[in-house]
Parts: structure tokens; sequence; C-alpha cells
């Protein structure tokens, strides 16, 4: 038995990917049903609520940074519509090596 | 956890001090590199699982190192001491032995300059430790202990993906109930706390453990810098992780939600009951390099502390263990678990499977901590690890309170 994805506290607007998913699967996460509409990875975060630009993004109960674009329910949250709170130097130091 | 479980006991070694250990080792100690095969030797031809080695290579003094000898050779789980000199080597041997003698710990030091060379010493060291051995044992005190009475470490090494999400946590929640049951619990390295600072400021007992949090974690920052280390690499964000306080959170994840009392240093001990943060970085620009150079190093740290077993998150597969004190390995990977299960304690890598979850993994932490303490041994003790590593370091705080603040 196997789950898709798990949120780590009851705070978390995130929840994060143990296999990878594929668009069009439904899976359903601490009650919340989210339509996969992108490939998202293993280790990988999706949304489980709808985010907007600004909010911040909470995994471990606290916020990792915040989104730079909207993403819908089921939605891949990474570099591409969040970033940093704290370094953003980091990540394009990573983008850079790794684009 | 349930009230039974703060209330099972198990029997330990009654220390002068009042503290209690879970073990009752024999250290023989070498007090500089030359002395160090000599008493490698010793410990060997022992053969007793009981009878360890540990030690610091350095020549020149340091007061760290002394400071952690100190702490180290007192432990609540060591009952004797061997102490291995060449005898031009500038560590206070003197005082060493001093300690541990008013701490009532039986004391020998070994002199190879004054014992006939590398042969001489050997055989008079191996004798020292006998006698160590019996005396220990002839006055050893057992007492019944509690989980109040324990002090748990936790660091994570060989970090993977997976660490953050299973392993971490699962001894988050097994922290939380620790320290419920008054135990001391100590979390590390700072400067992988690097953008927690601002939520663990918020979980600090008072304003002042605030502050000294947020300095700790400001001059790791600062050292980790200057040594040239970046912390965030590309080969994270492959893994999942977006951000540096992402990755931050993965490693913060192991001191779970409790407040936390206080910052301390190396080799200083918690002073009430609660969650500590132990500050590795020495303050200062950087003067002996990198804060801890290995998991060992860290542990080591932890064990000065007064740690009785340290709790070891792993996702690649580490397969240390410790003088000392027993460490519990926590595999974080399911897929590493399957390959080095010989090496690992528990398999937190069944979170991500879906077929554990993170409270009863942190559960099944607790028991395993219960029974260790009672003397059940652990994977790496039966493989026969008993890594140490001392090297030097600055000594001194980064906070604005010299010292910890307790609730």
């Amino acid at each position: 038995m196997s789950v898709a994805a798990i949120r780590l506290t009851p705070r978390d607007n995130v929840a994060v990917c143990c296999r990878t998913v594929e668009p069009g699967e439904r899976i359903t996460v601490d009650g919340y049903e989210l339509a996969i509409t992108e490939r998202v990875a293993l280790g990988h975060k999706l949304a489980v609520m709808p985010l907007g630009t600004g909010d911040k993004v909470i995994k471990y109960g606290m916020p990792i940074g915040s989104m730079t674009q909207d993403a819908p329910a089921g939605g891949w949250v990474h570099m591409h519509n969040m970033q940093s709170d704290y370094i953003p130097a980091h990540l394009r130091d990573a983008h850079g090596d790794h684009a | 956890m349930t009230g039974d479980m703060a209330e099972r006991t198990w029997q330990a070694w009654a220390r002068p001090d009042g503290r209690k250990g879970i073990r009752d080792a024999i250290v023989v100690v070498y007090l500089v590199e030359c002395a160090h095969h000599v008493a490698r030797r010793i410990v060997d031809r022992m053969d007793d699982p009981r009878v360890q080695l540990i030690g610091f290579p350095g020549c020149y003094p340091n007061d760290y190192a002394l400071a952690m000898m100190k702490a180290l050779t007192t432990h609540p789980n060591v009952g004797g001491v061997v102490l291995l000199s060449l005898g031009c080597e500038s560590f206070n041997r003197e005082a060493l032995a001093a300690n541990a003698r008013e701490q009532g710990r039986p004391v020998e030091t070994i002199v190879i300059q004054q014992s006939g060379g590398t042969r001489g010493a050997m055989e008079a060291g191996i004798a020292a430790v006998a006698r160590v051995r019996a005396a220990a044992d002839a006055q050893a005190v057992r007492a019944p202990m509690r989980l109040s009475e324990l002090v748990i470490g936790t660091i994570c090494g060989g970090s993977d993906g997976t660490s953050g999400i299973t392993g971490n946590p699962a001894v988050g929640r097994a922290f939380d109930t620790l320290v419920d049951a008054g135990a001391v619990c100590i979390f590390e390295e700072t400067g992988e706390m690097i953008g927690c600072e601002g939520h663990m400021a918020e979980r600090a007992a008072t304003p002042a453990v605030a502050q000294d949090l947020i300095a700790s974690v400001a001059q790791a920052e600062r050292y980790y810098r200057a040594m040239g280390y970046g912390s965030f690499a590309p080969g994270n964000a492959e893994g999942g992780l977006s951000s540096q306080e992402e990755k931050s959170a993965g490693a913060y994840a192991k001191s779970g939600s409790r407040p936390i009392s206080g910052v301390i240093l190396p080799a200083e001990q918690a002073p009430g009951p609660g969650l500590y943060l132990l500050d590795v970085v020495p303050p200062g620009d950087p003067k002996f390099g990198f804060p801890n150079i290995v998991d060992n190093a860290e542990i080591g740290e932890l064990i000065a502390c007064g740690a009785h077993i340290n709790l070891f998150v792993t996702g690649r597969g580490s397969v240390v263990g410790s003088a000392i004190s027993p460490v519990i390995k926590v595999a974080a990977n399911p897929e590493m678990y399957a390959r080095m299960e010989g090496d690992m304690d528990v398999n937190a890598g069944r979170i991500l499977y879906g077929e554990a979850t993170l409270d009863a993994v942190g559960a099944e932490i607790v028991d395993l901590i219960v029974a260790v303490s009672g003397g059940a041994q652990t994977k790496s003790e039966a493989l026969g690890h008993q890594e140490f590593v001392l090297t030097y370091k600055a000594s001194g705080s980064n906070g604005p309170s010299c010292l910890p603040r307790v609730a």
C-alpha cells in the first residue's frame, strides 16, 4: 500500500510526493482532493490548496519561502513559482548550475 | 506516550554527581597522537567492548580539548579512566586526572617515556586497565533510572531528500515525548539552522534565549561563509528543495515542537530539563577550520554535554557508532534500509511508503531508547563501532548571555 504524497504538519499548505505523480491522476492527501496537472517527482512539493502570489509556503509548519506566481491545488510548487525569503541568491546559483 | 512509559525504570549506574549512566565504560585516553598506538594496542589486547579508546592528537594545548576531555572522562556512562601520555606533550594530564578523581572515577596515568617505552607502557597499561576496571566494579552503585533522567542528542549525517520528511520529523516526535517526560534533549548543527532562527526564536522559553538562538545562527552563517561553505547545493533543488530555509527546516525538524529552553556550548551540561540547541560554531573568525570535521566530532560534543544516547538520522547510510554512548541509527531512506539493514536500528523510510506514521516511528524510537538504556545493544554496538574524533576548536559563546537560561 503506497501513498502518493504526505503533508508533514496540519499547518502545511504543501505536501511532499512519496512517488512521482502524473498528469490526470487524482490523489487524496489529508482529506484534500488534488487533481494532478503536471508530472511532479518524488521529494517535490504539491500545493494542497490554491496558492496566490505572495502567499507564504508552509512546510514543517514553518514558512520556507513565498509564492512568486499563483498555483492551483495539486500544482507543483518549486523554484519556478516560489522563492526564498532568506537568501534568493542561492536559488539563482542553483538554477545557473543546473538550468 | 502513555503515562506508563514515563514510569518505566531500568537499572543504571549512580555517579557521585547525582547523574546516572546506562553503560559503565572504561576509557583509555591517549593525550597526543604519539601515545595513540600504545593506547590502541592496550584496548585491542583487553578485548572487552567496555574498554574503549578515545584521545586527542595534538601536541599544542587547547582549552576546548581539555574541557571536552574533562566532560567525557566524567560522563555518567564512564566508570573508570586510564590516561596514556607520551610525556612531553602539552595536554594537562594532571588536571584531567584530578578532575576525574574528584568525580569518584578510578584513574591511572601511564607516561610512556617513564614506563620503558612502547613495550613497558603497553604492559603497564594493560595492568592499569585491569585494576581500574576492578575498582570500578567494586565501587559500582546500581540504581533505578527513568526517562526524566536521560540526556538524548540528535544529529543527521549522510542526508538525502528523505531525511527531512521521514527520519528527522520522526525524531522530532520522539523528542516531544522525551521533553514531556522531563528528559534533556539536545539538537545541534547551527550551520544547518540558517533560515530557521525566526521560528526557533518564537519557540524560545525566554527573550534571552531567543537572542541567543538568533546570535548563534548569525555566527554560523558568518563562519561558514568565511570558510567558503555554501549549504544549498544544486542537488538539493533536484531533490525537490526550493530554498535554503526549506533545506534547513528538514534538519530543524529533528528538534520537534516543544519550547527551546536554552543554548549550550560543547562540554556544557544543560541546567535543567527541556530542549536545548548545542551551538557548535566557535566565536570569532575561523581559527582551527571547520567547526566539526565529521559526524563523530558532533557526536562527541553531544556526549560531552551529557548525552546518554544519540539519535543519528541518515539517508544515504552512515555506519558509525561511538565510544561512551550508544548511537541509534534511524534510516530515513527505505531503499538504503533494505541495503544496510544490519547497520540500522529504525526504518523511518516506511513513512514514505505509507506503512507507518511519524507518530508510530517516533514512539518506536522512544521504546528503543528505553530498551537501549536498559542494556540492549544498538546495531553499531553489536558490530563493535566505537568511533571517536576530537580536534582543535576555539572556546566561547556567541550569544549575548554567556550562560544558558532556564524558563
